[in-house]
């Protein structure tokens, strides 16, 4: 369904690109001071951090990525502008055992619900699968972060595990959800297209 | 006040870097006991490295968020092996990690004595919300020491572990202080 020809790091109207270390960190900064997108995709606490941190950020994960071959990150760009969307990442790698967690975020508000992030899963999950060769990738999901969930589902993802009450916030405790998706599930459906679709 | 370090079998220490290590790369050439307990390829550290390793350790101080013990027989004064709590301050949560690297020592009540102890550490000295562990299917033992101690399974991650040629699912359980706390209530 795939070739070689077929480029990994091009979709419809997104691409993948590398980081760009002066512009990417004045505008991911901009994402910091969004605390609904920070909650979203982090367990950490939310904090605002200027570009000079999000720059420090960059240059610890390249290091990173360098020294443990353990993480794929890409910044998700624009076609028709290049401008920065979000990022989509490929960590905790296991290479025995052939899996993977993968990370999505789309930054800012306008860029959401226009199939940004479907285009930059699809992607992602053939870059896990066909490049890296990986087995089963992961995903780790609060329960309130409900877009997550559905575009994990229409690709195919299993919710296998739900770790009970393992986060606090706004006074109350959180499950999150661990999802799964096998090599030969993302065969069947790499496009991720809806279950009714797919019958 | 209950003594918080010692159970019916065992109490807890905290060993001098050599004395660790001598065991240490004892248990590590047991592969059983090592892919048994870890995920990522067994491998074997020298005495001299697991020492240094220990002694750095020891020199960053204690650490809010790492709770590390060794573990020896009130009978013998046998140092059979270890436990470490992980604490997620933020979110009041703590994976444990355990092993019995004496081989001599498993399947006799041990285990259970060490996970005793460590949730009531966990719950009555670092005050967390749950606690959390992940453990091998091919590892029935453990799985029914953590469901002796109160561990609930919540999912099972497919087949993410490859051994010998087989992908193996890792199960993954939880415990929360209410339910710790009904269980244990009076006789901690």
């Amino acid at each position: 369904m795939f070739d070689i020809q077929t480029q990994l790091f091009e979709g419809v109207d997104v691409r993948f690109g590398p980081i760009d270390h002066d512009k990417d960190a004045e505008i991911e900064s901009k994402w910091t001071h969004d605390s609904d997108f920070m909650r979203m995709m982090e367990t950490s606490p939310a904090r605002p951090m200027s570009a000079a941190m999000v720059k420090k950020q960059y240059e610890k994960l390249e290091k990173d990525m360098d020294e443990n071959k353990n993480q794929y990150y890409f910044a998700i760009r624009a076609k028709e502008d290049d401008h920065l969307i979000g990022k989509a990442v490929v960590q905790w790698i296991e290479w025995a055992n052939g899996n993977g967690f993968l990370r999505l975020g789309i930054g800012s508000a306008e860029d959401r619900c226009r199939g940004y992030g479907t285009q930059a899963l699809r992607m992602l999950l053939r870059f896990a699968f066909a490049e890296l060769n990986l087995f089963r990738v992961s995903a780790i999901v609060p329960e309130y972060n409900e877009g997550a969930i559905a575009l994990l589902k229409k690709f195919g993802f299993a919710q296998e595990v739900c770790r009970r009450q393992s986060l606090e916030r706004d006074g109350r405790r959180w499950d999150i959800y661990v999802f799964g998706l096998l090599k030969d599930e993302w065969q069947n459906n790499p496009d991720g297209h809806p279950r009714q679709a797919q019958a | 006040m209950k003594d918080l370090f010692r159970g019916e079998l065992v109490r807890l220490t905290s060993e001098a870097p050599e004395t660790y290590a001598k065991s240490e790369v004892r248990w590590q050439r047991d592969s059983e006991f090592v892919r048994l307990a870890n995920s990522s390829p067994a491998g074997l550290s020298s005495e001299k490295s697991i020492k240094e390793w220990v002694e750095k350790q020891s020199e960053k101080g204690p650490q809010p968020e790492r709770y590390p013990f060794s573990v020896r027989t009130l009978a013998e004064d046998k140092l059979i092996g270890f436990f470490g709590l992980y604490v997620d301050l933020i979110h009041s949560e703590a994976w444990v990690g355990i092993g019995i690297g004496e081989r001599d020592f498993w399947s006799k009540g041990y285990g259970t004595d060490m996970m005793k102890i460590c949730l009531r550490y966990a719950f009555l000295e670092l005050g967390v919300e749950r606690v959390s562990l992940g453990v091998f299917e091919y590892n029935p033992r453990a799985l029914r020491s953590y469901e002796k101690a109160g561990f609930r399974l919540e999912g099972r991650t497919r087949k993410d572990t490859l051994r010998d040629g087989t992908r193996y699912d890792s199960w993954w359980m939880g415990i929360l202080r209410e339910e710790w706390l009904r269980q244990n209530g009076e006789n901690q």
